[in-house]
């Protein structure tokens, strides 16, 4: 039956149509289509010069300094290390997160130094990082990229935007204007107290007697739903030995991977995991101020690095070590460096994936092949 | 008053309306996530389960597709215009289907977590390789501009024939038959 009145009804109109006219009603879909299509590419940020994206952020950071296809746009240069992580039972108090639950949780992680230049000097960058990835027996992740400085250098996604800005070279004399270096100084005090801290700070020997910051606030959630906002360290177990300015004038360009190596050939290499939870009136959401020290801390576990590789062909060099990939028990915050973050690492991991995929990236690809 | 050519069963205009603002919110979402330097990590955990929300819905839609033939179109529709419905509607039901399981694969060849939400992951579906990766990636891009494009054209068109062409096309997908 239904059959039949498709047919008949696709066969011949009921009545005829009433006269309308078809301009107007053309012009409102084609007014509706537009906005939508608007929409997408305003949102995509294919329209607005002045609106900063993960896209237009990536390409200014890649202006301050020469291209290096295939490797990462910032901490180019680093070796690849592999371990295991302790939890302790007062981290697990404090998270729900099977990372403290758990033996031995199999590490993979990443020493580098700050910049962009992949065959930098070793010793001549004053910050260092240390990037992780923990995997637990129930498939979730820890991801984190932490640094040797206490506190980052800007409140802000725009300040961080201006300060990158700032860094670009002048084409003029190959060197970042220190005019605009200055003014930077002068907006923002956090700028001027990272200034202080890398003047002043003692230069450590190695990675290994090196704290290394996560900087950006977390919320731990432990198993009674209770949070607190917290940010972690890794402290080194080996005592700290300061590194003068001549002698790394004199270190080999390799230095520090060349350093780590002889310890690691003497045994495996620890860290104390420090969680430190925020005050009354702490602010959460700005990196570029440290907590007072007298706040709770808690050792919430060990990692032990036990091996290293070249990071060029290396496990840790196709990992995106960005530090919103977490487990339960471990969310993020509202600190919009930590956004800005996690969108930069993205994009800087497309561009670079695609340069090694394309062939564009010889050098940082030696190995890649081999696998 | 327009045509009554026949209408999509009740179980196709659920699916169809739903997947209508589900596919268009996708699209939003995934164009402004990989944008924004504020709004990914929010995003992000939208789209991931959303994603696979569509692809579970388009498999059953793609079911009662095949076990209920829709409406005719007009007879006295222009041929180029059939051919473009039809296209159309292969596109869209490709790309329901394809997008979800490519960003599955491709988070899967990234070395990604796949996380529906705080503890529950998807396995994933290929191995951890950059250059496919960088294939999928490039992939997930293009075909969502496609898929976009298609929906904004399938949207026109169903203006078209709702106001302009007035023939019951719209009608058969808004609403069930009035007579009983």
């Amino acid at each position: 039956m239904s059959l039949f009145r498709y047919t008949r009804a696709g066969r011949e109109p009921d009545a005829p149509r009433p006269p309308h006219s078809p301009l107007l009603w053309i012009a409102l879909i084609a007014l509706i289509a537009g906005a939508v299509v608007l929409a997408f590419a305003w949102l995509a940020g294919w329209l607005g010069r002045d609106r900063t994206t993960a896209q237009t952020f990536t390409d200014t950071i890649e202006a301050t300094g020469a291209n290096h296809p295939g490797f990462r746009r910032a901490h180019s240069k680093g070796v690849c290390v592999s371990g295991t992580f302790q939890g302790s039972p007062d981290g697990a108090a404090l998270s729900s997160a099977r990372v403290f639950r758990q033996q031995q949780v199999p590490v993979l992680g990443r020493l580098s130094i700050g910049g962009g230049d992949p065959h930098g000097a070793d010793a001549s960058a004053r910050v260092r990082s240390m990037a992780l990835q923990l995997v637990t027996d129930d498939g979730q992740e820890w991801r984190t990229a932490m640094n040797s400085f206490p506190f980052f250098a800007v409140p802000t996604t725009e300040a961080f935007l201006e300060q990158t800005r700032a860094g670009i070279p002048d084409p003029a004399t190959g060197k970042p204007d220190p005019a605009k270096m200055a003014a930077i100084a002068a907006k923002y005090p956090s700028a001027r107290a990272f200034g202080e801290w890398a003047k002043t700070a003692p230069w450590s020997t190695s990675w290994a007697n090196t704290d290394y910051n996560g900087v950006n606030s977390f919320r731990f959630i432990a198993t009674d739903g209770s949070e607190h906002a917290v940010r972690w360290s890794l402290r080194p177990q080996g005592a700290f030995e300061a590194m003068s300015g001549e002698q790394r004038a004199q270190a080999g360009l390799d230095y520090l991977a060349d350093e780590f190596a002889q310890r690691l050939a003497q045994g495996p290499v620890r860290w104390d995991m420090w969680v430190t939870l925020a005050g009354d009136g702490d602010d959460i959401n700005d990196p570029s101020i440290a907590w007072p020290g007298d706040r709770r801390r808690v050792k919430a576990g060990t990692l032990s690095l036990t091996a290293m590789q070249p990071q060029a062909g290396g496990a840790c060099n196709n990992v995106n070590f960005d530090p919103l990939i977490l487990p339960s028990g471990i969310a993020g915050t509202d600190d919009p460096i930590l956004a800005a973050r996690s969108a930069v690492y993205s994009e800087s991991f497309n561009r670079r994936e695609r340069e090694v995929a394309s062939g564009k990236a010889t050098d940082a690809a030696a190995g890649e092949k081999a696998r | 008053m327009s045509r009554d050519i026949g209408h999509f069963n009740l179980t196709a205009r659920v699916l169809h309306w739903l997947m209508a603002v589900l596919i268009l919110t996708m699209l939003f979402v995934g164009v402004t996530m990989v944008a924004s330097l504020h709004w990914r990590p929010m995003l992000v955990d939208l789209h991931r389960p959303l994603g696979i929300a569509i692809l579970l819905l388009a498999v059953v839609r793609l079911v009662n597709r095949l076990r209920h033939r829709p409406p005719p179109l007009p007879a006295d529709l222009p041929a180029w215009q059939v051919f473009a419905a039809h296209a159309s509607h292969w596109v869209l039901y490709g790309l329901m289907l394809a997008m979800p399981l490519v960003g599955w694969a491709m988070l899967s060849a990234g070395g990604y977590p796949i996380q529906m939400w705080k503890g529950v992951l998807l396995p994933p579906i290929l191995p951890h390789d950059v250059a496919v990766y960088a294939a999928l990636r490039g992939a997930h891009s293009v075909l969502a501009y496609v898929l976009f494009a298609t929906v904004v054209l399938h949207l026109s068109a169903a203006l078209f024939h709702l106001w302009v062409r007035r023939d019951g096309v719209f009608q058969a997908m808004a609403r069930g038959r009035k007579d009983h």
